[in-house]
């Protein structure tokens, strides 16, 4: 029964919900079908990148670099875009998508053959990142009118109604799907997440394996930046600064744990839109916006102290040792 | 975690004492510290200047007195990513009282009280409710440093008494700051605390084997929270610190200060990891920091340019032993 309905996801759905009843009881138009894929619009960003931690986080990794990667990626085709206007979108793309992997490469690298722990990575290439863009932009500004109108068009132009934007996440969230639940590598990474020794048992190299989530969810992060500086037509330093810790929080109020092994993609869909929801509905009920910050650190205390309670009861591992306890 | 068991060399002898000194990680990051210093010197004229040198130790007095708290937390097997977050929170408070007329002392209770209730706040998720710190000092971050949004938006706290600077901007004798006074208390309590007490070899044990602490009698759990305490509090002085030198309060005091203040930790040597590490090493590493940062700064390098050689640096201190070790491991079949 349970594994018909996943508890975890029914209950943040049910939150979700229950927030979207709330804030419709004052302002019945933001539960009005255009608004509603505006918020996930709006969310879409999130999602992709929330699905690429997803994966690294599944593996007893963590990714702190994404938003970073996201920035310089952006920066990078903005000024390719400047350079030679006339480049079509598909190759943009594809540099995007290229350079993001490069970039969750090096990380992967670093954590698979120097076995440094993924934090201290990635904390570190975080900060090379950002001082990269600076850099190569010297601190300058890409802004609306020096991008081609190709360019800045791109992830607005509409296709069955809903912009291409959030057709990108829908397309990751349906490929995420396929490649967790059918593919040798979406299976792998729960093994090596679950539990590493009996992964290396079982004939799975528990380091490769992590170093192409680092390359998945760097590719996502590149892909994301470009769609990012392309929606908002500019690009500077510190773009989406501190959006990592978002995208982690998006996972770990999606229940996915942090210690590996446990998560699905709905759940991480579904935190996202949870933080999306939030978000879009603050400046509608009236809140000030800096409550932003304070409300996704209470989301993630929650949610983390929710699962472990939950994840408690149901005895996964049965020979846990005590070291785990502690 | 990922290999299959290793065999383990075992040496027919030990190295004398001197020899494992000579070769220990502070020795290298001795020579490290002593090679920039040259460096620097030559680089630029005005580097070897008193005065010069007292407004650098400003780059890393601060950080370095949360780094002592947070060595022994890392070392012990957690980590605290909210530090940043919390000297937000504390100057916050801080500021908040001051428009309610508070005193200088009153401003530095408060500060310090807010730190350790931080601290305490933390401790709790992760001994009582037995949460993985990464997580619970991420949320915190975003709570603690939202706080302060909410209380301040845009705007910031000024105005604070003149009496109050003496900590940040105050001098002991001649070039001597009250930072570096404060910095060289903290180093030494902290440097006694782990190396000549019960509790340093608690911490210790918890970080290399917490089952086997248990069994020893040590109460784990209460040790984790004292050390979470204890980085709270640091936070806290730190923030009476730095609001004191800058004079005001903003919401985004502090920023990214949390990745400075573990690559200090994690540069002196101490095993991200936990187990092993030492107060000495964080203090040079401090140096390092500082005279790598000052020595830039003289040579007008920006400050996010600043921020790729402290990326740099950090993954740098961890990978490159690690390929040392890999190097010889293939030399000696």
């Amino acid at each position: 029964m349970s594994r018909l309905i996943p508890v975890r996801e029914t209950i943040l759905a049910a939150a979700i919900l229950v927030l979207l009843l709330l804030i419709s009881s004052r302002f019945a138009g933001f539960i009005a079908p255009s608004n509603l894929a505006n918020v996930f619009n709006d969310t879409a960003p999130l999602i992709i990148l929330a699905l690429g931690q997803m994966v690294v986080i599944l593996t007893r990794c963590i990714d702190l670099s994404v938003a970073a990667n996201l920035a310089l990626t952006g920066m990078v085709v903005a000024m390719i875009n400047v350079a030679m206007p006339g480049l079509p979108i598909p190759v943009i793309l594809a540099v995007a998508v290229l350079l993001g992997a490069v970039m969750g490469a090096v990380n992967g690298i670093l954590v698979w053959k120097l076995s440094i722990p993924p934090i201290v990575v990635t904390l570190g290439t975080m900060t090379i990142f950002r001082g990269i863009i600076f850099l190569i932009s010297d601190g300058k500004w890409v802004n609306s009118h020096e991008m081609s109108p190709a360019f800045t068009a791109f992830p607005r132009m509409e296709l069955l109604g809903l912009p291409v934007l959030s057709w990108a996440a829908i397309i990751t969230i349906i490929l995420f799907g396929i490649m967790m639940a059918r593919t040798q590598f979406g299976r792998s990474i729960f093994a090596v997440g679950g539990n590493p020794h009996a992964a290396v048992y079982t004939g799975i190299d528990v380091g490769r394996t992590q170093f192409w989530a680092f390359v998945v969810s760097g590719a996502l992060a590149g892909l994301t930046g470009y769609l990012w500086v392309s929606r908002f037509a500019v690009a500077y330093v510190d773009i989406a600064g501190g959006f990592e810790l978002e995208v982690v929080a998006a996972c770990v109020i999606g229940g996915i744990s942090i210690a590996g092994g446990i998560g699905s993609v709905g759940g991480a869909v579904l935190g996202a839109i949870f933080l999306g929801v939030v978000k879009n509905a603050l400046p509608v009920v009236n809140i000030s916006p800096f409550w932003q910050l304070a409300i996704s650190g209470s989301a993630i205390l929650i949610a983390v102290a929710f699962n472990s309670r939950s994840g408690r009861t149901k005895g996964r591992i049965i020979l846990k040792s005590a070291e785990a306890t502690q | 975690m990922t290999t299959a068991p290793q065999t383990r060399h075992v040496p027919d002898r030990l190295n004398s004492r001197a020899a494992r000194i000579f070769k220990s990680w502070e020795a290298l990051l001795l020579a490290v510290a002593i090679a920039i210093f040259v460096i620097n010197s030559f680089a630029s004229p005005y580097f070897l200047s008193a005065w010069n040198l007292s407004d650098a130790t400003f780059n890393f007095t601060e950080k370095a007195m949360i780094a002592f708290a947070m060595a022994l937390l890392i070392i012990s097997g957690e980590i605290d990513l909210s530090v940043a977050s919390i000297i937000a929170l504390a100057s916050t408070a801080m500021g908040l009282a001051l428009q309610y007329g508070a005193g200088t002392p009153e401003l530095v209770i408060i500060g310090l009280t807010v730190g350790v209730l931080c601290g305490a706040f933390n401790g709790f998720f992760v001994t009582v409710l037995g949460l993985p710190s990464i997580v619970v000092t991420i949320g915190t971050m975003s709570l603690f440093r939202g706080i302060s949004f909410i209380i301040l938006g845009d705007d910031a706290f000024r105005g604070y008494p003149a009496s109050f600077s003496w900590f940040g901007q105050g001098y002991i004798y001649w070039v001597f700051t009250v930072e570096m006074l404060l910095f060289v208390i903290i180093a030494v309590i902290y440097g006694v605390l782990l190396h000549k007490t019960n509790f340093g070899r608690a911490v210790y044990a918890i970080g290399n084997n917490p089952t086997g602490a248990m069994f020893s009698g040590i109460r784990v759990a209460r040790v984790k929270f004292i050390l979470f305490l204890l980085t709270g509090l640091m936070s806290g002085v730190a923030a009476v610190c730095l609001t004191s030198r800058l004079g005001s309060t903003r919401p985004s005091i502090a920023t990214g200060m949390e990745l400075e203040v573990v690559t200090m930790v994690v540069l002196g040597g101490v095993n991200i990891l936990g187990g092993s590490g030492t107060i000495p090493g964080v203090v040079i590493a401090a140096f390092v920091m500082g005279l790598v940062t000052f020595g830039l700064g003289l040579l007008n390098v920006p400050g996010i340019v600043m921020s790729i050689f402290i990326g740099l640096l950090l993954i740098g201190v961890i990978a490159l032993p690690r390929l040392w070790a890999m190097a010889a491991a293939r030399r000696t079949p």
